[in-house]
């Protein structure tokens, strides 16, 4: 099982490359498990879209 | 024959619109500004990366005609400037290079030597309300300046200029594994500050 560590990297790349059925399957593990992680997922979601909106608000 | 006759039909337009192009493009100076101070982080250089810009745009405008959205297009000149000013700074290398980068001191201040978080997320309350206050933005501008050059550069190119990591690779002429890890540290840099500065539930 992924630690929080792995999981958020993982998370991260998620947005930056293709991940494989076995990385989906290990991120999913881990998030059911662990509400600080499910916390990162929605947040680095924010995150994009809070930085590509950006130049609106100028 | 054909060929002449759209020449001189385009420089008839050329010459009615240039007065209100030149107009409206100074229009665009302040956002353009910002968008490079963003990238760049130097009153000079941005300042240079636009006014290549609007001097390539008054050139091209004819170009323009065309297309549907003059931020758009002025945009797409603006990042093919900073990407210029980027790779000739980079054959001149600058005291400014590293400042911190190499080690991972912001991932190892975040999880315990298990690979848990030392303080786990905290639910942000209504981030979505987050977006339509100005002082929000200002808060993730900050952000973005607190993180070191070359981290908020990718991090930048990646969601503000739409590159691929396969171009940010090359641009910044480092592998693949390194840009997602300068990816990632970047999006947990942000999460702490807009989680401290804004969202206020880090500890203080």
């Amino acid at each position: 099982m992924l630690n929080c560590k792995q999981n958020t990297e993982l998370l991260s790349q998620a947005q930056d490359r293709p991940t494989t059925l076995k990385e989906r399957l290990q991120m999913r593990m881990h998030l059911i498990a662990c509400k600080g992680c499910r916390n990162f997922e929605k947040q680095l979601a924010f995150i994009r879209k809070a930085a590509r909106d950006l130049p609106r608000n100028w | 024959m054909a060929m002449l006759i759209s020449d001189a039909s385009l420089s008839t337009h050329t010459v009615m619109t240039t007065a209100n192009d030149t107009q409206d493009l100074q229009g665009q100076r302040n956002y353009l500004l910002r968008y490079a101070m963003l990238q760049l982080r130097d009153p000079h250089l941005a300042e240079d990366a636009v006014q290549e810009t609007l001097v390539a745009a008054l050139e091209g405008r004819a170009k323009f005609a065309e297309m549907s959205s003059m931020r758009t297009w002025l945009v797409g000149i603006l990042k093919h400037k900073i990407l210029d000013i980027l790779r000739k700074q980079a054959r001149e290398p600058q005291l400014n290079v590293a400042e911190g980068e190499s080690e991972d001191d912001l991932i190892d201040s975040l999880f315990a030597k298990d690979g848990h978080w030392s303080t786990m997320p905290q639910t942000w309350a209504n981030p979505e309300q987050s977006l339509e206050n100005l002082h929000f933005w200002e808060t993730f501008e900050m952000c973005n300046q607190r993180m070191p050059i070359n981290t908020a550069r990718a991090f930048m190119m990646r969601e503000f200029m739409d590159m691929t990591t396969e171009e940010i690779c090359q641009e910044l002429s480092i592998s693949t594994t390194n840009c997602w890890v300068l990816l990632h540290r970047a999006r947990l840099s942000l999460r702490e500050c807009i989680d401290m500065k804004w969202f206020g539930k880090g500890k203080s």
